[in-house]
C-alpha cells in the first residue's frame, strides 16, 4: 500500500519535470514568432501587431537567450509557482481554477452518468448473453462510439434544445447547461464500459464458482451481488483511468461546441496564442489528475481485490 | 375564497419573480481575453459598462460620453473636455478631471490607437480635462471614442498598477466577471441617465457560430451578435426571432506586397482587380451580392465612400490585356511566365474570421483563369504583419476595420503611409497621399475636408495598394419579447440600457 502511494508520488514529480521541460521547448520551438503570437492572441486580429509585439517581447524579456528563459521557467516551477498568462494577465492558479473547475464538473458529471448508464446495461447484456439485451447494447455501442462527439453532441442539441425545449443548446452556471454536454460524454464512455462491463460479467457466469452458487441453490439477486459484482468490477474500474483519456479527447471538442470555459477550450487558445505558462499549467494539471486518477484506480482495486495482499 | 386569494398571490410573486429577476440574456463572439482595456475595453463599452469621453450616434456623428461638451483652442493645439456634471464611478466616488487626466496618461503611454495622436501633455483643470498637442490634430475627440481610452476608478488598479476590476461608470456595472466567457451585470445604482429598462444583463461568449444560431433559435437567448450568413435566412424565418443587419465599416482586401517583382507594375494589380469576382464571392460566401467592395471604404463611412467614383468591376479581358501589356506571357501549362519565371505565389490568410479561408480558395479559382497560380495558405492572424515586418508577404487576405477610430483618418494615417502597416499597404506610398492625410488630420472643417477625402480615395482607387474584395455586415438576432434593441454600425455601444421587455 504505501509503495504504491510512494510510485504514485515519484510518477508525479516526474510529471512535473518532464512537462516543464516539453512544454517549453515546445512552445518555443513551434514555427512564428512567439511575441507576435501573444500579441494578437492578447489584443485580437484587428490591431496594430507589429507595434504591440515589441511591447510584449520588452515585457516578457523573450530576447533573452533561449537557456536563460528556460532556466528561469523551470526555477518558477521548482518554486510551486505556474505564474500569469501572458495573453490574460490573471495568475495561472486563478485561470486554472475555474478551467479545469469547469472540465472537472463537466467530466466528473459524465463519469458518473456514464456508470449509471454503462455497467448496468453491460450487467444484464452479460447475465443473459446473446439475448436481445445483448445485441441491442452492442448495436447501441457500437453506433454511439463510431460517433464523433461533435456529431452526438449536435444531435442531443437538436432533440433536447431545439425540438424539446428542455435544456439550453450552449452556456455555463447552472445543471441545465451541464445537461446536454454531459450527456454527450457519457454516451460515448457508456459504449465502451457497457461493453467491458458485459465480457467480464459474461467471464464470471461462465467461472465453475458460479455455477457451484447457483447449483447450491442461492437466489439469483445473491448470486449477483455476492459473486458476479465485486469479480466482475475489477476490469470495469481498470477500465475507468483509461476512459479519462477519452475525456480529455472529448472535452475539448464538446467544450467548443457548447460554449464551456473549460481547460480544453483553454488549452487551445494558450498553444495557438503561445501563451507558455498557461501550456505548461494546463499540461501539468492534466498530467497530475492522470497520475491522481490512476493512484485512486489502483486503491480500488486493491480495495476489490485481496489476493495480492495475500501473497 | 382564501384559497383563491392565496392562489392569485402565488401567480402575482411569482410573475414578479420571473420579470424582475430574468436577466437579459446576450450572446457574442467575443471572449473577454484578459480584463486589460487595451484587451477587451471593447466589451465593456459595447455592453454601457465603461464610457469613454466621446461616443458616437448610429450615423458616426460624434456626440458626448463621459465629457458633456469640448472645444479647441484658436492654435488647435489645446483641447478641453468638459465631464458631465454628476457622474460617479462605480463604487460611489465621483469622476474627477485628475482621475481621467491620469488614466488617459497611462493609456497614451501604453499600446494602442490612442498612442498616435500627437499629445503632449494631458492636464486636469477644475472640472476640465485638457489635452495638449505638439500639432494640430483635429481627429483627437475621435480617437478619444477608441475603447482603449474608457475611462476607470482608481479602485480598477491593483498594487502594481495594473488593472485587476472594472470599476467604471456607465448604466451597468459588473457583478460578476469570469473570463473569458461570462460576464453578468446589473443596473448601475450611481447612474444619472435614464434607468436600464432591464436591471440585469448576461452575458455569455460563444465562438461557435452555429451554436450561437441555436441559442437564438431555442429561445434561450434574448440578443445575439454576429450570426453566420448561411444562418441568417433561416433565422428570418422564424416568428419568434427579428433579424437586424447593419453593414459595419469594414472590408476583406487582398494586401498585396507592392515591392515585389510580381505586384510592383500596377497594371498587375488593376489586372488582379479585373480579375475578381467580387459579387459571386458576396452572393455565394456572404449571401448578399450588395457587398461586392466595388471601392475600399463601404457606403456606411460617410465621406469617405465615393458613389460616383468609377467602380471595381471583373472583366477578364481587360485583365488579360493589362497582363500582357505588363509583359506576361502564358506558358505551355497555361500559368503566365516573363523571362522564365511564372506567375506564382502564396496567398496567406487566417481562420479568425471564417469567411476568408473560403474566400482564399475562390480568389485563388478566379486568378488561375487569368493565368496566375496562387497558392492559398491559411495560418494565424499574426502572420501577416511578421512577413510584412520581414517582406516576405506576397499576398494576404484580410479584414479591416474602419472604425477603430471612427474617423477613417485613424486608419488611413497608418495604413497607407509610405511603407504601410500591420493591415494597409505593403512597400507602397505616395506622396500625395502623405500629404492630404497630414492635411486632413489638421483639418477640422468637413467642408473643407470633404474634397481631400474624395481625392485620398481616388488615389486609392487608381494605385490599389491593397485590392477591395468584400464589404461587411453585422447580422443581430433579438427574440421578440425584447423591444428598443438598435443596431450600432460602428459596435461602440449597443445600447442594452434603451432595451425592454416587450408588453
Amino acid at each position: 500500500m504505501a509503495r504504491l502511494v510512494l510510485a504514485r508520488l515519484l510518477q508525479a514529480g516526474l510529471v512535473v519535470i518532464v512537462v516543464g521541460i516539453l512544454c517549453f521547448v515546445l512552445v518555443r520551438f513551434l514555427p512564428g514568432d512567439p511575441a507576435m503570437r501573444i500579441a494578437a492572441g492578447r489584443y485580437g486580429p484587428d490591431a496594430n501587431i507589429t507595434e504591440a509585439a515589441e511591447g510584449v517581447r520588452r515585457e516578457l524579456g523573450l530576447d533573452r537567450p533561449v537557456l536563460v528563459q528556460l532556466g528561469a521557467s523551470l526555477g518558477q516551477l521548482a518554486r510551486f509557482d505556474l505564474g500569469r498568462s501572458v495573453v490574460t494577465g490573471l495568475p495561472i492558479t486563478k485561470e486554472l481554477g475555474i478551467q479545469l473547475g469547469a472540465t472537472l464538473w463537466l467530466s466528473g458529471s459524465a463519469l458518473a452518468l456514464s456508470l449509471l448508464l454503462g455497467p448496468p446495461i453491460g450487467l444484464l447484456a452479460g447475465l443473459r448473453h446473446g439475448g436481445v439485451a445483448d445485441r441491442a447494447s452492442l448495436g447501441g455501442a457500437i453506433l454511439l462510439r463510431s460517433l464523433p462527439p461533435f456529431v452526438l453532441g449536435l444531435l442531443l442539441i437538436l432533440l433536447f434544445a431545439m425540438t424539446l425545449g428542455m435544456f439550453p443548446p450552449a452556456g455555463w452556471g447552472t445543471w441545465r447547461e451541464l445537461a446536454l454536454p454531459a450527456l454527450t460524454l457519457a454516451l460515448g464512455l457508456a459504449a465502451v464500459s457497457s461493453r467491458v462491463a458485459r465480457d467480464s460479467v459474461e467471464a464470471v457466469v461462465r467461472t465453475p464458482y458460479l455455477a457451484y452458487a447457483r447449483l447450491k441453490g442461492l437466489p439469483e439477486t445473491v448470486v449477483v451481488r455476492r459473486h458476479v459484482l465485486r469479480n466482475a468490477a475489477i476490469p470495469v474500474v481498470s477500465y475507468i483511468a483509461l476512459q479519462a483519456i477519452y475525456l480529455i479527447e472529448g472535452v475539448v471538442v464538446v467544450e467548443t461546441l457548447f460554449g464551456i470555459p473549460g481547460i480544453g477550450h483553454a488549452l487551445v487558445h494558450a498553444v495557438i496564442a503561445r501563451d507558455m505558462p498557461m501550456v505548461q499549467g494546463t499540461a501539468l494539471a492534466m498530467g497530475l489528475l492522470f497520475v491522481v486518477i490512476a493512484a485512486a484506480v489502483d486503491l480500488a482495486c486493491h480495495w476489490l481485490d485481496p489476493r495480492p495482499r495475500r501473497t | 375564497m382564501m384559497r383563491n386569494w392565496v392562489a392569485a398571490a402565488f401567480v402575482g410573486l411569482s410573475l414578479i419573480g420571473t420579470v424582475q429577476a430574468k436577466p437579459l440574456k446576450v450572446i457574442g463572439p467575443w471572449e473577454i481575453a484578459g480584463i486589460d482595456p487595451a484587451q477587451s475595453g471593447y466589451v465593456f463599452s459595447r455592453m454601457q459598462v465603461a464610457e469613454t469621453l466621446v461616443s458616437v450616434d448610429a450615423d458616426g456623428k460624434l456626440i458626448g460620453g463621459l465629457a458633456s461638451s469640448w472645444s479647441a483652442s484658436e492654435d488647435a493645439l489645446s483641447w478641453r473636455f468638459r465631464l458631465r456634471e454628476g457622474a460617479r464611478f462605480h463604487d460611489g466616488s465621483p469622476v474627477t478631471a485628475t482621475i481621467v487626466a491620469d488614466g488617459l496618461r497611462k493609456v497614451h503611454a501604453a499600446t494602442g490607437v490612442f498612442s498616435q495622436a500627437p499629445v503632449s501633455a494631458i492636464e486636469p483643470d477644475g472640472n476640465d480635462v485638457v489635452i495638449r498637442l505638439a500639432k494640430p490634430f483635429a481627429a483627437l475627440p475621435a480617437y478619444l471614442v477608441n475603447f482603449t481610452t474608457i475611462v476607470l476608478a482608481p479602485s480598477s488598479y491593483g498594487p502594481s498598477g495594473r488593472v485587476e476590476r472594472i470599476v467604471a461608470s456607465g448604466p451597468y456595472r459588473v457583478k460578476s466577471l469570469t473570463p473569458p466567457l461570462n460576464m453578468q451585470l446589473e443596473a448601475a445604482p450611481d447612474w444619472t441617465g435614464e434607468k436600464p429598462g432591464i436591471a440585469e444583463v448576461d452575458y455569455q461568449a460563444v465562438g461557435q457560430g452555429e451554436t450561437r444560431a441555436l441559442m437564438a433559435e431555442s429561445g434561450e437567448a434574448d440578443l445575439v451578435f454576429s450570426m453566420l450568413p448561411v444562418s441568417v435566412e433561416r433565422l428570418k424565418r422564424n416568428p419568434k426571432l427579428e433579424v437586424r443587419i447593419a453593414t459595419i465599416p469594414r472590408t476583406r482586401l487582398l494586401k498585396v506586397n507592392a515591392a515585389s517583382p510580381l505586384f510592383g507594375d500596377v497594371r498587375v494589380r488593376l489586372a488582379i482587380a479585373h480579375a475578381l469576382d467580387r459579387e459571386g464571392i458576396s452572393k455565394v460566401i456572404l449571401r448578399n451580392p450588395d457587398l461586392a467592395a466595388t471601392q475600399l471604404f463601404p457606403k456606411a463611412l460617410a465621406g469617405w465612400h465615393v458613389p460616383d467614383l468609377p467602380p471595381l468591376t471583373r472583366d477578364l479581358n481587360a485583365a488579360k490585356a493589362l497582363l500582357a501589356d505588363a509583359g506576361w506571357k502564358p506558358g505551355a501549362d497555361g500559368i503566365l511566365q516573363m523571362e522564365g519565371r511564372p506567375f506564382s505565389f502564396t496567398l496567406l490568410t487566417y481562420a479568425s474570421w471564417p469567411e476568408l479561408p473560403p474566400m482564399a480558395t475562390a480568389i485563388q479559382a478566379q486568378l488561375r483563369q487569368v493565368g496566375i497560380d496562387a497558392k492559398v495558405s491559411v495560418g494565424n492572424s499574426s502572420e501577416i504583419p511578421a512577413r510584412h515586418a520581414d517582406g516576405t508577404l506576397e499576398m494576404g487576405l484580410v479584414s479591416r476595420l474602419y472604425s477603430i477610430v471612427p474617423d477613417a483618418i485613424g486608419t488611413l494615417r497608418d495604413d497607407y503611409k509610405t511603407g504601410g502597416s500591420d493591415w494597409g499597404a505593403t512597400g507602397w506610398g505616395s506622396e500625395e497621399l502623405n500629404t492630404l492625410v497630414e492635411r486632413m488630420a489638421a483639418t477640422s472643417d468637413p467642408a473643407a475636408r470633404a474634397p481631400m477625402q474624395r481625392r485620398a480615395v481616388q488615389i486609392l482607387q487608381a494605385e490599389l495598394p491593397s485590392i477591395p474584395v468584400t464589404w461587411s455586415e453585422l447580422a443581430i438576432v433579438s427574440n421578440k419579447r425584447i423591444a428598443g434593441v438598435r443596431v450600432d454600425p460602428l459596435e461602440v455601444n449597443y445600447g442594452l440600457a434603451s432595451i425592454r421587455w416587450a408588453e
